[in-house]
């Protein structure tokens, strides 16, 4: 079965995909290895398992319990954080950290480590995790917390799905007085800029900038800064859901070129003025832009695109990003939702979480080819020479080394990997 | 009419599960009927932690018909007055070629798909129609509109029910008690994991706001989504010498 993710890149062949219904039946039989999967966001193939079983987990998408009072929250594991947070929100309370869609199951979430906008301040998914049931495929069933099960615990957040299903998972929620935030836009003219304006937000929960990847010289680094908090005016009636527009198809491959995202990029940069703008939005607005488009992917057209998101020590981050954004103007790629984001010192809360001290910067390209890979190729070199990272879930095309290079602990994970599991992401990075 | 209290017989199917969840988000209190310990609690709990006014449970195979008549009853108990609505949800998707070279399991599935539900459809209208309030809603299905050879007998069983929703729709029609036949179409739940998805398939969510909006205004025959109707408008007209060619 032709299962794709998000980046619709690589396309690869499942022998089965299995939908699981309850939470306490054993897991199935198969022939091969299987890999939990969730709304298969992740771009490249960490969600995948060529010639494998998917062990489809939307089905299990119930609710175990809520104290409203505490904020704790244990669910299925199959359930979305979009799902969460249209139950939480209205009464008070709040995923601690979200990332940038809420098409992701809670199953997906502590897979990834995830992070969010505001990671300097709430570090990343994993660290708001209670426990979880970890379903091992010897039949054994694993209740995993920190203090009880504190290696499974830890290889299991970001542990890529590897290391068994998790059927239900207890969230820790916060306090929120609102469902809007209070949102801050300004244009930025430079890298240099994006730092100082960093510095100067440090207060504000949330904080992330968009980049013109194809400014280049002087302008290098221009785009939008934008920084926002929880409102604190008390709760209002949750405000309706936009109208949901489609992609219906995949558009022609040559819809994006360097024109059509230059014009997109001016007209984005336009919505910013030099002083800062102050919007009042619905937290799916804010947090979730993209969400309002179903299949915002199909524009990249049948070929699919890449992300690559790297992560680069602090200390000389200015350069080693100025080198990536240049190598990529250079090559007059169309990266349009590029992203820059100062993490926080937190240190991840699992054995390979990507996230730590640094600058991280996102980019997508459509996939060309050869010519895409070898770009992707020297971003890689750029950032395993600054002795950074970069993020599994985004990946389709990592070398085993540079791999290595960004998850030194790669080899305690595949020691708690359940033998049973694998994933096409997996197997290419161990080879 | 707003709903205030509702039983659901049938209760962990995914269909029964998703109005559950929308009832529960309208304030409703619910009753909830199913056979699996397990399952049953993984649904209580979820509506229970949705914040809904009040969930309860019986633990019941509904093929046991002589059980009904206390069922409904405890139904009422636990609910705390009179239900607004009930809805016959249990059914299975039997195995047709086993079904045809073993009898039994034709009957078996015959009992679960017609003769259960019409019970529990018979004990339900003699408590409402005193009262002359309180509507029935029983899933049916869009193939018991006419026998196709690769699904007769669950298609026979939910034909059967059909008509017996119709008769008792029209039994009762002076007594203001209510009798809704839904007919799903294609739904994408665990019963049906093993077929490919096309255009026709729909979700269970959607089937269960058609459900939900037919406890609160009432129907006769209800086709979900809707353009399953023209669908089986064609279908039921076609000449049997036609139909019987047909691959389907």
């Amino acid at each position: 079965m032709s299962v794709r993710s998000w980046g619709n890149y690589p396309k690869v062949e499942h022998a089965a995909v299995i939908p699981l219904a309850w939470r306490h039946e054993a897991l199935p039989k198969v022939g091969g290895t299987m890999l939990p999967s969730g709304l298969a966001r992740s771009y490249g193939d960490s969600c995948l398992n060529e010639g494998g079983t998917l062990l489809a987990t939307r089905g299990l998408d119930r609710l175990i319990a809520f104290d409203r009072t505490t904020g704790v929250l244990r669910c299925e594991a199959g359930m979305t954080l979009g799902q969460i947070l249209a139950l939480a929100a209205p009464v008070g309370w709040f995923l601690p950290v979200v990332p940038g869609t809420s098409y992701v199951t809670v199953g997906g979430a502590i897979a990834n480590d995830v992070h969010g906008k505001n990671h300097h301040l709430e570090g990343t998914f994993g660290a708001h995790v209670r426990r979880f049931e970890l379903a091992r495929s010897d039949g054994t069933r694993i209740e995993c917390a920190p203090p009880t099960e504190p290696a499974l615990f830890r290889a299991t957040i970001a542990g890529l799905g590897l290391t068994g299903l998790v059927t239900w998972a207890e969230l820790r929620l916060k306090r929120i007085d609102s469902a809007m935030f209070d949102v801050e836009t300004t244009r930025m003219d430079d890298l240099g800029h994006f730092f100082a304006l960093t510095e100067a937000s440090a207060g504000y929960e949330y904080n992330v900038a968009w980049v013109d990847a194809l400014a280049k010289g002087k302008d290098l680094g221009r785009g939008l800064f934008i920084r926002a908090r929880h409102s604190s005016v008390a709760i209002h009636p949750m405000p309706e859901a936009g109208a949901r527009l489609a992609m219906p198809f995949d558009l022609p491959a040559a819809t994006l070129n360097r024109h059509s995202v230059s014009l997109f990029n001016a007209l984005y940069r336009a919505r910013g003025s030099r002083g800062w703008q102050h919007t009042h939005e619905p937290y799916s607005k804010y947090l979730f832009p993209l969400d309002g488009i179903a299949h915002w992917n199909r524009m990249y057209g049948k070929p699919g695109f890449v992300q690559h998101q790297s992560v680069v020590p602090r200390t000389d981050a200015p350069l080693r990003v100025r080198a990536i954004l240049e190598a990529v103007a250079e090559a007059g790629d169309a990266s349009f939702l590029t992203v820059l984001k100062v993490f926080g010192d937190r240190e991840g809360a699992g054995l390979l979480s990507f996230p730590r001290p640094g600058v991280t910067l996102a980019l997508d390209l459509p996939m060309r080819g050869a010519a895409t890979l070898e770009l992707l190729e020297r971003l890689d070199a750029i950032v395993r020479d600054a002795g950074g990272a970069i993020y599994p879930a985004k990946d389709a095309r990592m070398s085993p080394e540079t791999f290595r290079a960004s998850f030194p602990r790669w080899e305690e994970l595949e020691r708690h990997r359940d033998p049973a599991f694998s994933s096409s992401f997996w197997r290419r990075v161990t080879r | 009419m707003s709903l205030q209290r509702v039983a659901i017989f049938g209760a962990t199917s995914a269909i029964a599960q998703a109005v559950a969840r929308q009832l529960a988000a309208k304030g409703v209190r619910l009753h909830l009927v199913g056979r699996d310990p397990a399952k049953l609690e993984a649904v209580r709990a979820d509506i229970a932690a949705r914040g809904s006014a009040g969930v309860s449970v019986t633990l019941a195979d509904l093929d046991e018909t002589a059980r009904h008549a206390a069922l409904v009853e405890e139904a009422e108990q636990s609910l705390g007055g009179a239900m607004d609505a009930a809805l016959i949800a249990q059914g299975t998707l039997p195995d047709q070629v086993a079904c045809e070279h073993d009898f039994a399991l034709a009957e078996r599935e015959i009992l679960t798909n017609f003769v259960a539900p019409a019970s529990l459809a018979t004990h339900l209208a003699n408590r409402f129609a005193p009262r002359g309030t309180g509507r029935i809603v029983a899933i049916s299905s869009v193939a018991g509109d006419r026998g196709r050879a690769s699904n007769y007998v669950y298609g026979s069983a939910k034909g059967g029910l059909s008509i017996f929703l119709s008769g008792l729709r029209a039994r009762l029609n002076a007594t203001g008690v209510g009798v809704v036949t839904v007919k799903p179409g294609f739904v994408d739940t665990p019963m049906t994991a093993a077929f490919k998805k096309g255009l026709l398939w729909a979700a269970p969510e959607k089937i269960a706001k058609g459900i939900v909006s037919a406890m609160e205004h009432g129907g006769a025959e209800v086709y979900l989504p809707w353009f399953w109707w023209p669908i089986m408008f064609a279908i039921r007209h076609l000449p049997e010498a036609i139909f019987v060619r047909l691959k389907i």
